[in-house]
């Protein structure tokens, strides 16, 4: 193929370029950093014994990944909500805080904690967030009521709920257990809660590939008239991505309740939906639904974690971080605009056609 | 006659990833003439009046317009330089007033002086003879009107070029002959005006002169009067017309067809009244009718595309519930809706997920239909119906619309149906494309397939159809079948006691 280049370079990654272009400048910038200040330590990951004993992998890197599993998994429920009802759930921190309270509300019942009662309670947090899930998804799509919109009523009352459920108090729970879940399983240096999200992201491909869930709600996204003339349930098909997104928030709240091995539900996931929103947009998903890739928001996901964790390792107050954070975004979000792309697109489209002119003329 | 000459494009090239859209065409308009641009689709039509209004950049090629060379940046520079575009939707808003559409966005300043602008607005539809008032809310006029203010805008910000993309496909006939009457009053005005159709009949009522393009080459300019109709069909899809010709009309295909297959009884869903009909199995019939006569509701009730009001259907005589579109694709019906762009593709996803769409769901969420199999498929249906498509994995809203068109068809023959609605399954696809269709639905016939089959084309209907419901005020006034499928009496029979 003549333009064989230019179409990997185009669409060999598609959707996917964008975040992983970000990730790549991130970490480049941080090598560059290092090597002119001779301090490599961003990139050390060294094997160390922690407070329980246990060998654990540690280092900037290992927290980066670490830290941003709960805004992994929140987005990737997230983008299964974007894609097919074309808005956004902004009551996910509050649904984790009541997910949250749940579990702890459960493994707090009766003296010892148990596996199968921690079992139990992630079940009854699971139970708890899909029931208010689904609660935005009638909202949503039986009653046509914009997301955002439908969402704000929890975002709003959600952590008084949280409240609520442990009677204002904020219990600790402290077992082997729930800190097993929270940071290391003894034994395996890897932390917990980056399994779960590669757990996690495992059942959403298997999901994939043994249902025609994505074919769906990326119809229903598209074209929710031609999809419902084609017999599909689009009122069902947008309930199921909140019911899956409610999974995800339980999981979440799960995963911060145990990182912390106590409840604040004032705290707990604090603003975590608008990184997750961005988390999905910086994944090249559009915000608007229809076609959609859970990677990219997986993605979407390190490359926040992995910009807020440079900011601080360049020791900026975290007071500070916020704004800069927006400055950073705000150049990711532009190179990643249809406008940005059709520039890039005709620049690249023209050095090639230069280069095809020189070669012919060498040629002659 | 050089002075005469108002725009002038010359070796016009135009490349998309893999495809070439335009080859160096040369089209030339006059001052004060109506000038056909035809094609089938894919021809280049578009794209060529896309480079002229600024939508596309051309990567080759020359445009003057009076003589000048211009270079044409987006659709507001070719606005200045005197080019406007009514195109087939309409891009107005409905809910704001006529005099506001018609001055929306041209006011230089923030104050605006509504009395002086709706005086100049009902000016300007005065003169022209539309018949709107500036105080009016847009959305009150019919579709011409509202087509008409959309000219009469692009007139008043003194244009000199006016392309009209399709201006006539929603239209019924007496609002199109108000449509040409305002472009004839344009054009002896001096205003060069572009028609782009696919009505042959409307190309040679109103238009002076056709070029003719075919796949994104010129195939020439012609003076209408000295151009045959069946020649600048030829000319059209390059072939000689035998196959036309060869597709008698009017003779019985599937008249004594089989048992009846669908039968429906005091049918009515909140868009129609109640209505008996049956078809049989392998019959081909058709609702015919005006536009908003109701037949497109009719078949929507048969399908269970609206709520269902009420009725009995029978199936192969046995009584089955349909009162939403998985009810009757479970019963065997597949049904091709009307407006393609809004009730048929998926735009962005590909032509394979496009195909394989309605299988899936019949087959239901838990049995996908996988990655293989359905690569096989699309490959099947691309080579059987022949779509042009650069790839499986191509989005279909990249295709022509005749090969859209396609696509849906080939999502619902991979479902077998036994019984196949086709809503306009032509409208708006180039000639060539409307043969294949009509073919592949005489085809199906004979495998037993029952078809209903709607067109606004009467002549389309009657090289199909066996039998007609004709349906006037949503009502079906007659059906007509024999020696009575011919022109007149269709005609006669839609019309009714007027006639």
């Amino acid at each position: 193929m003549k333009n064989g280049k230019r179409n990997i370079f185009k669409g060999g990654l598609g959707q996917l370029t964008i975040p992983i272009v970000s990730i790549c400048l991130l970490l480049l910038f941080n090598l560059i950093k290092g090597l002119i200040t001779k301090d490599l330590s961003f990139f050390s990951i060294e094997l160390v014994r922690n407070n329980f004993g246990n060998m654990v992998l540690s280092g900037n890197l290992i927290s980066i990944i670490n830290g941003a599993s709960e805004l992994a998994v929140l987005a990737m429920g997230m983008t299964l909500v974007t894609a097919a009802c074309g808005g956004q759930d902004i009551s996910v921190g509050a649904a984790a805080a009541i997910a949250g309270s749940m579990f702890v509300k459960v493994v707090k019942t009766g003296s010892s904690i148990s596996g199968m009662k921690v079992l139990l309670a992630f079940l009854a947090a699971c139970m708890i967030a899909c029931l208010f899930a689904a609660f935005n998804g009638t909202l949503v799509a039986v009653f046509k009521i914009q997301p955002m919109i439908a969402t704000l009523i929890l975002y709003t009352c959600g952590r008084s709920i949280a409240y609520w459920i442990n009677g204002g108090a904020t219990p600790t729970v402290s077992s082997p257990i729930i800190s097993g879940i929270g940071s290391f399983i003894p034994g395996v240096p890897i932390p917990t809660p980056v399994i779960i999200v590669v757990v996690m992201a495992i059942i959403f491909k298997l999901v994939f590939h043994f249902t025609s869930i994505e074919l769906f709600t990326q119809s229903v996204g598209i074209n929710g008239s031609a999809a419902r003339l084609n017999g599909i349930n689009s009122t069902f098909i947008k309930l199921l991505s909140f019911i899956i997104l409610g999974v995800c928030v339980a999981v979440a709240g799960t995963i911060g309740v145990s990182r912390l091995g106590l409840i604040n539900h004032e705290t707990l996931l604090l603003d975590v939906e608008m990184d997750t929103i961005l988390a999905v947009a910086i994944g090249g998903n559009s915000l608007g639904g229809g076609k959609f890739k859970i990677s990219g928001s997986i993605i979407g996901a390190y490359v926040i974690q992995t910009l807020t964790i440079t900011l601080y390792a360049m020791k900026v107050s975290s007071t500070d971080v916020k704004a800069f954070k927006a400055i950073v975004i705000i150049i990711l979000v532009v190179i990643g605009s249809p406008v940005v792309k059709t520039w890039f697109g005709k620049f690249v489209g023209k050095y090639f056609k230069k280069n095809k002119q020189l070669a012919v003329k060498g040629a002659e | 006659m050089q002075e005469n000459v108002l725009l002038q494009m010359r070796q016009i090239e135009k490349s998309f990833p893999g495809v070439r859209a335009l080859g160096g065409v040369d089209f030339t308009l006059r001052k004060g003439e109506i000038h056909a641009l035809m094609g089938e689709n894919g021809a280049g039509k578009s794209t060529l009046i896309k480079i002229l209004t600024g939508v596309y950049h051309m990567d080759s090629g020359e445009v003057r317009v009076e003589g000048e060379k211009v270079s044409i940046h987006s659709p507001q520079d070719a606005q200045n330089k005197g080019i406007s575009t009514v195109y087939q939707e309409i891009t107005l808003c409905p809910n704001i007033t006529v005099a506001e559409n018609m001055f929306i966005g041209r006011e230089k300043g923030i104050w605006i002086n509504h009395k002086e602008r709706e005086k100049r607005a009902d000016e300007i539809l005065g003169k022209l003879g539309i018949p709107a008032r500036a105080k009016q809310q847009l959305g009150s006029c019919s579709l011409a009107v509202q087509q008409m203010v959309a000219i009469a805008r692009a007139v008043d910000m003194q244009c000199k070029v006016l392309i009209l993309d399709e201006p006539t496909s929603s239209l019924d006939d007496k609002e199109v002959k108000m449509l040409f009457d305002l472009m004839r009053d344009l054009k002896s005005r001096g205003v060069g005006i572009i028609f782009v159709t696919h009505f042959l009949e409307q190309v040679y009522e109103v238009s002076d002169r056709i070029t003719v393009l075919r796949n994104g080459e010129l195939v020439g300019e012609y003076l209408t009067e000295e151009l045959p109709q069946v020649e600048l069909v030829s000319k059209m899809i390059g072939k000689e017309l035998e196959e036309l010709s060869s597709m008698g009309e009017g003779d019985d295909k599937n008249a004594e067809a089989g048992e009846i297959f669908y039968e429906a009884e005091g049918l009515s869903s909140s868009e129609t009244y109640p209505f008996n009909f049956n078809i049989r199995k392998g019959e081909v019939n058709g609702f015919t009718g005006l536009l908003g006569s109701g037949r497109s509701e009719s078949v929507r009730a048969i399908f269970g595309a609206d709520k269902v009001g009420g009725g009995s259907v029978k199936i192969k005589g046995k009584p089955v519930k349909i009162t939403k579109p998985i009810d009757a694709m479970k019963n065997g019906i597949g049904y091709l809706a009307e407006d393609r762009k809004r009730d048929g593709i998926i735009a962005e996803l590909s032509v394979r997920e496009n195909i394989i769409l309605a299988l899936q769901v019949m087959n239901g969420m838990f049995k996908p239909i996988s990655r293989s199999e359905a690569e096989a498929f699309a490959d099947e249906y691309i080579k059987v119906l022949n779509i042009k498509t650069a790839s499986r994995e191509t989005p279909v809203g990249s295709l022509s619309g005749g090969n859209q068109q396609k696509v849906i068809l080939a999502r619902w023959l991979l479902t077998h149906p036994d019984y196949l609605i086709l809503d306009e399954p032509t409208r708006g696809i180039d000639v060539g494309t409307k043969l294949e269709i009509q073919k592949l639905v005489l085809k199906l016939a004979e495998e037993g397939v029952s078809v209903t089959f709607i067109s606004s084309e009467v002549e389309e209907m009657l090289r199909t159809c066996s039998r007609l419901i004709v349906m006037r005020d949503k009502h079906i006034v007659g059906e007509l079948k024999g020696s009575d499928l011919n022109q007149t009496q269709v005609m006669k029979t839609i019309a009714g006691g007027e006639a």
